[in-house]
């Protein structure tokens, strides 16, 4: 079968719960990583964080996490005055651990996205989004 | 044992002597007022598929004058590397001799003098025999059209792009992919490609609200040529509604999507491909980086930025191939494909001299037939100009000159921003300025000259903004256009900084004086990509300006310090 995403969404079977962090503004991206992360090592592989590299409508950017054997992904936006995006947790039953959604971003920044891997390790990626004001292609 | 990479690089030095070969013949023949269209058209047929590339051609169905870029900078990892390379540098490196015909075609200098030996280039009329010829050799040869196609002249907007899709139908295409096509709007984009006879190609063309592939676009498509199985894929421009008015588009995304290229090879392959080619508007920096990122393509056809390379660029086991713009030139690369993958090729960058290469009789007509109902119009004499009027180059050219000054006068502005578009023939001086050459360089969906204020600190973030999309130092990060003419105003740029110091000494040139943040200054442009920009078409301001001068003067810019380079 070969499902595109409009026909899943259609269907209604995203089996994956997405929580907003209620974390105060004044919460750095490091200490939000170190609280994610609980101060562990990350690694480059194991994540996958797919952006545009430059934005069409900083309003709304569509972005998508996937990680194999991960329990949860939480995505920053480390330029937004509120960094949190959102934290993906996977339950047992998930038939894949990605998602994707779409976020706003205030200016040019690094989005970084954390995995918490199967095994306990923790993975980390990160891409620069540019949102210009926009001009003249030739 | 030889490996693949060995027969590419020997192929590639073969393709080297080959192309330089080429080109030094026809330059010492044209010493000898002997150029012919048999020596143009030379190839010895290799391997079993020809590959024939044209791109960026911008509506120019007629022979015009092309000035190629005097300053062409590369940052980062393509600081001097081709296509970054130009004038009597570019020659060297390619073992092209003064006043050839290659000078002429491929470089900057003695434009004008060369020019009057040499004769326009291009016409569609020209490329026509250039195409006939190659099939008369490789019958089942493709051809594949980067873009901006649908674009760039008087009667390609009086027809919304008819008469380019009338003629590039003649030509008989197989595959296409997009940008400046985008500008006549979803709807019309939607009516022509609905009614091609060939394939609307783009991978990365999105749906805007679902976020997936759009309908109306296929990714690539499958061709049996010479026993092979080809996948063509399309990679349309990435940041059209960046750089464009995404208002125009709305139902559509694009971006570069390499992870999306990389699963499209990787489908192809396991479809049986065994050539896989890229039909890319990506830009050549853009094009080189991708070639290392995804693996798997054999070939990319690379348009958008308007570089013509003698050679193909070597990146892994991928060739780049840039076939330049307005219809000077046409790529042919012929291929040997054994046992399912690349074994070799032979390229030939075919120059369109227009007095050397006799037009199709058929194609001639149908260009004909096009500009039949417009030809008052665009023969109409406006003035004369006593320099030299071009457009390419990073900072500014006498065009876009001409035009600011326009838009400082018949606006009565301060300040005039003109976009750095890379498309726009060149004038002679001495020649009539025509109707048609003020739409070549002007023409457009959303021409409004608008007129407004600008603080001094937004004027410093856009410049900061336009200049970050030609030189940050990732090429995933450029738009492909050159930097945004400015008049009434110098300024400072350092090319090696990051975004937000690059542009200082911003100067008003009538008084001399620093530019004030805080200050409001009247600034004039074109081409925004804001709705309900308001003005009258920049093309009326221009020719306002033409008709009241009598003959324009172009004098040197200097207003711009460029550091770093």
């Amino acid at each position: 079968m070969n499902l595109t995403r409009r026909e899943t969404l259609a269907a209604g079977g995203a089996a994956l719960l997405a929580t907003v962090l209620p974390m105060p503004s004044f919460a750095s991206v490091e200490d939000l990583v170190a609280e994610f992360t609980g101060g562990a090592e990350m690694k480059s592989e194991g994540l996958e964080l797919i952006a545009p590299e430059i934005a069409e409508n900083g309003n709304t950017v569509p972005i998508e996490v996937s990680a194999p054997g991960a329990t949860s992904i939480m995505v920053l936006a480390t330029g937004n005055p509120t960094p949190p995006v959102a934290t993906f947790n996977f339950g047992p039953l998930a038939a894949d651990q990605a998602a994707s959604t779409r976020i706003r971003l205030a200016k040019t920044q690094e989005v970084v996205a954390i995995a918490k891997l199967g095994d306990g390790s923790f993975a980390r990626a990160a891409q620069t989004v540019k949102v210009t004001i926009g001009g003249c292609g030739g | 044992m030889i490996s693949r990479r060995d027969f590419l690089q020997v192929s590639m030095a073969a393709s080297a002597l080959y192309g330089a070969s080429g080109f030094g013949q026809w330059s010492r023949l044209a010493a000898q007022q002997a150029l012919t269209q048999d020596q143009l058209l030379q190839f010895d047929d290799f391997g079993n598929v020809s590959l024939i590339h044209v791109t960026d051609i911008h509506a120019q169905l007629k022979p015009v004058y092309f000035r190629e870029p005097e300053i062409n900078f590369g940052v980062g990892e393509n600081k001097g590397d081709v296509p970054h390379i130009t004038g009597a540098d570019f020659r060297r490196l390619y073992g092209i001799e003064d006043n050839s015909p290659s000078h002429y075609a491929l470089t900057y200098d003695d434009f004008t003098a060369l020019a009057k030996g040499y004769g326009r280039m291009g016409g569609l009329d020209r490329v026509a025999t250039v195409i006939n010829s190659i099939r008369a050799a490789r019958p089942d040869a493709l051809l594949l059209d980067g873009g901006d196609t649908w674009h760039g002249s008087y009667t390609c907007h009086h027809t919304a792009g008819q008469d380019m899709v009338n003629v590039m139908n003649a030509l008989k295409p197989d595959a296409m992919t997009f940008h400046w096509e985008f500008t006549l709007g979803q709807e019309r984009v939607r009516e022509i490609v609905g009614g091609l006879p060939f394939a609307a190609l783009g991978q990365n063309i999105f749906d805007a609200e679902w976020d997936e592939p759009a309908e109306d676009f296929a990714p690539y498509k499958f061709f049996e040529r010479g026993g092979v199985k080809i996948a063509v894929i399309g990679q349309a421009f990435p940041y059209m509604p960046i750089a464009n008015p995404g208002w125009m588009f709305p139902d559509y995304s694009f971006g570069i999507r390499d992870e999306h290229m990389q699963t499209m090879v990787d489908e192809v392959r396991g479809q049986g491909a065994e050539l896989v080619v890229c039909l890319s508007h990506n830009g050549f920096d853009v094009d080189k980086k991708m070639a290392g990122v995804v693996t798997g393509i054999d070939v990319i056809l690379s348009g958008h930025t308007h570089d013509a390379l003698p050679e193909p660029v070597l990146v892994g086991e991928t060739i780049v191939v840039a076939s330049g713009s307005n219809g000077k030139f046409v790529s042919r690369v012929d291929l040997d494909v054994r046992d399912g993958r690349m074994m070799g090729f032979r390229h030939k960058l075919i120059p369109i001299f227009s007095d050397v290469i006799a037009p199709d009789r058929q194609v001639a007509a149908v260009i004909e037939e096009q500009r039949a109902p417009y030809i008052e119009q665009l023969s109409e004499v406006i003035g004369q100009s006593d320099g030299l009027l071009f457009r390419r180059g990073n900072f500014n050219g006498t065009w876009d000159d001409l035009i600011c000054n326009a838009l400082l006068s018949e606006r009565e502005a301060e300040i005039a921003l003109s976009p750095g578009v890379r498309w726009g023939p060149s004038v002679l001086p001495g020649q009539a300025i025509t109707r048609e050459d003020i739409w070549n360089v002007t023409s457009m969906s959303y021409p409004e000259a608008y007129r407004t204020e600008m603080t001094g600190e937004f004027l410093h973030v856009v410049m900061e903004d336009v200049a970050d999309n030609i030189f940050n130092p990732d090429p995933y990060y450029q738009q492909g256009g050159d930097m945004v003419r400015v008049g009434g105003m110098g300024y400072r740029i350092d090319i090696t900084k990051p975004q937000g110091e690059r542009i200082s000494e911003m100067t008003l040139l009538s008084t001399g004086e620093p530019i004030d943040p805080s200050r409001n200054y009247v600034v004039a442009g074109w081409a925004s990509v804001n709705e309900g920009t308001e003005g009258p078409p920049i093309w009326d301001v221009v020719e306002r300006h033409i008709r009241s001068a009598g003959t324009v003067t172009v004098t040197p810019n200097t207003s711009v310090e460029v550091v770093g380079a």
